[in-house]
């Protein structure tokens, strides 16, 4: 009953982590780019929600109201200011710019907020449970694996429904002949980081709910969301639901076997993927 | 008309010639500087090494690891396990710990060379977490609070304490000297023209018949290998060692790529001097605490942004400055045809 314990706790971990792989796979999949500063703005999204309760008396919940838009506004304006100029054949400048920006995020919490863990209070949410069949689970991580569920559900519908996913999907191809076609590249990019960055934001006010965090928290979400990605297989989003799932079940089962091998396992199980099966267990077919 | 092809130009004789009265005087610092000021040139010394090697990986052969920590914490603590628990003498433990660093290094290449570009970088941190988490497992080795270097090993480098810190002063620039050296000869080498090809297009080199994977592995093994001595160098001046400190993507990463960014990726001069403004910059603003972590950050941004060569790529672009002999000149064509 344990170990059933831990599977379930692991899947609905999994959506938590699928949730900071989303943003990173959509940006990748528009502009090829990566973010190192992903899970910094992640964070900066929990310590948002904190300050909008701190200021307003908002419970985290309803602060998202307001934290999703000052995400995606942050998103628009980074992209369209500085990483626009960094978009090219040479990843090193994307990759270095989005490098630096994480350490002035990283210290820039530290001065603001300084390096006490915070937590985001929801109330009586936070300790209530379902149940479902022989076990007990809390309601919160049902939820988050719901909104993960949910997000997926729509960024897919976005991408092959609507005017803007073609868009984002003409760009990707490519990027020239979407130009000639009177798509404005800037633009795109700048929505594609604002949708991303608006997914982080759920991202962290969730992660913030969950536990504690603290400024230099955002590595380690920037790869529970990276080999969620590669797990999954690039490029596709339930792919990545997917690897955030079985990250998350290597973890809990990790940390069933003895606490110290909880990060480990999932490391360890994403590595093992990588040998066996590079391009992650559900690549594109067009790849 | 005779064409002839050289490396050298009248400014890299002189530098070379100007090199030797350098190294003597940086030999002899045990006896005109004080204790403080050894240390901070070991210190100095050793960050410079992590630059150049950085620099190699990423701006020539095109690996932008952000894990290279993984192979300082990896030196640094199996210096210490080689002296404190197999009981071995330290300078018997350092050729050891680059060996150690060839044979680790070289299955990791294998298996994160499957990821490219960006995604490579991250699977380079993931790879110094696994390192991190295992060593922190490590209960000989103190666990996850780390352990001290015994004195007597200490002792066993010299007598005295004047003469300890002489000592790894000369350690921390015999290394330096190593891994300049390494890098010049590896680049003036036939491979070394393969990875300045890689570097300017990889595609064109490829179809030259270069085989891109074996150069970059080879780059990466023998990077990881001299990191990994230099970690072996740098806990062996700190004394004591703990995961965080070990495996710390700010201090041996981080500050790495900023030094090298402003001073001028893909060049050998660029980490050299990055390395000495870093310092600079550090002893004069380190008052700030993290507002200099942000300005540093702003100022490799925007030198990404504005200048990507940096700042040694700035004034070469300029006036074709090159301290090292690296690229070939062809002399002896007429002036209006040159």
């Amino acid at each position: 009953m344990d170990w059933l314990n831990a599977l379930v706790q692991g899947v609905l971990l999994g959506g938590l982590y699928a949730l900071f792989a989303a943003g990173l796979s959509l940006i990748f999949g528009v502009m090829r780019l990566v973010n190192i500063a992903h899970g910094d703005l992640i964070v900066l999204s929990a310590y948002i929600a904190l300050s909008f309760g701190v200021a307003l008396g908002l419970n985290p919940l309803v602060a998202l109201l307001l934290v999703v838009p000052t995400m995606a506004l942050i998103g628009y304006a980074l992209q369209r200011l500085i990483l626009n100029r960094t978009m090219g054949e040479d990843i090193l400048p994307p990759l270095l710019v989005t490098f630096g920006l994480s350490v002035i995020l990283q210290n820039a919490l530290l001065m603001g907020y300084s390096a006490d863990p915070q937590n985001l209070q929801a109330g009586a949410i936070e300790t209530a449970s379902v149940t479902l069949g022989p076990l007990a689970v809390g309601l919160m991580p049902v939820m988050v694996f719901a909104t993960a569920v949910a997000v997926i559900a729509a960024l897919q519908w976005m991408f092959y429904r609507t005017a803007l996913g073609r868009a984002f999907r003409a760009t990707s191809d490519r990027q020239d002949v979407a130009q000639l076609m009177g798509l404005n590249r800037a633009h795109v990019f700048g929505l594609a980081m604002a949708l991303s960055l608006a997914v982080t934001a759920l991202a962290g006010v969730f992660l913030g709910i969950r536990t504690a965090f603290d400024p230099a928290a955002g590595g380690a979400r920037l790869i529970f969301g990276f080999e969620a990605v590669i797990i999954g297989g690039l490029g596709n989003l339930w792919g990545t639901l997917a690897g955030g799932v079985i990250l998350g079940v290597a973890q809990t089962v990790g940390a069933k076997i003895d606490p110290g091998y909880q990060i480990l396992a999932g490391h360890v199980v994403f590595l093992i993927i990588l040998a066996l099966r590079p391009r992650g267990l559900f690549p594109r077919i067009d790849g | 008309m005779t064409l002839s092809v050289t490396r050298r130009t009248r400014l890299s004789t002189t530098w070379l010639i100007l090199l030797v009265p350098i190294v003597l005087l940086l030999i002899a610092a045990p006896w005109w500087a004080g204790r403080a000021d050894l240390r901070l040139m070991g210190e100095i010394a050793l960050y410079m090494s992590l630059a150049i090697l950085w620099n190699l990986l990423a701006g020539y052969a095109g690996l932008v690891s952000v894990g290279q920590q993984a192979y300082v914490g990896f030196g640094g603590y199996l210096f210490f396990a080689l002296t404190m628990l197999a009981g071995l003498h330290p300078y018997a433990a350092l050729p050891l710990v680059v060996l150690a660093g060839f044979v680790i290094s070289a299955p990791v290449a294998v298996l994160i060379f499957r990821l490219r570009g960006a995604y490579f970088a991250i699977g380079t941190w993931v790879v110094a977490e696994v390192f991190r988490l295992s060593f922190a497992q490590i209960s000989s080795l103190g666990g996850g609070s780390g352990t001290s270097l015994a004195p007597d090993i200490v002792r066993s480098l010299a007598d005295g304490r004047d003469a300890r810190e002489a000592v790894a002063w000369w350690l921390a620039l015999g290394a330096a000297a190593l891994v300049l050296g390494t890098v010049v000869w590896l680049l003036r080498s036939r491979q070394g023209v393969a990875l300045t090809a890689i570097r300017d297009n990889e595609l064109a080199a490829r179809s030259l018949g270069i085989d891109i994977w074996r150069t970059k592995f080879t780059v990466y093994v023998v990077v990881s290998g001299l990191t990994a001595l230099i970690g072996a160098l740098i806990f062996l001046q700190k004394l004591r060692i703990s995961p965080d400190a070990a495996f710390s993507a700010n201090d041996w990463t981080a500050f790495v790529i900023f030094i090298v960014v402003i001073g001028g990726i893909g060049t050998l001069e660029g980490p050299i001097l990055g390395t000495l403004i870093f310092f600079a910059l550090r002893e004069t603003l380190a008052d700030l605490g993290t507002l200099y972590l942000i300005a540093l950050g702003i100022v490799a941004i925007v030198i990404m942004l504005f200048a990507p060569r940096g700042l040694w790529g700035f004034l070469r672009d300029r006036w074709g400055l090159e301290l090292f002999p690296l690229s070939r000149r062809v002399s002896g064509l007429a002036k209006k045809e040159a």
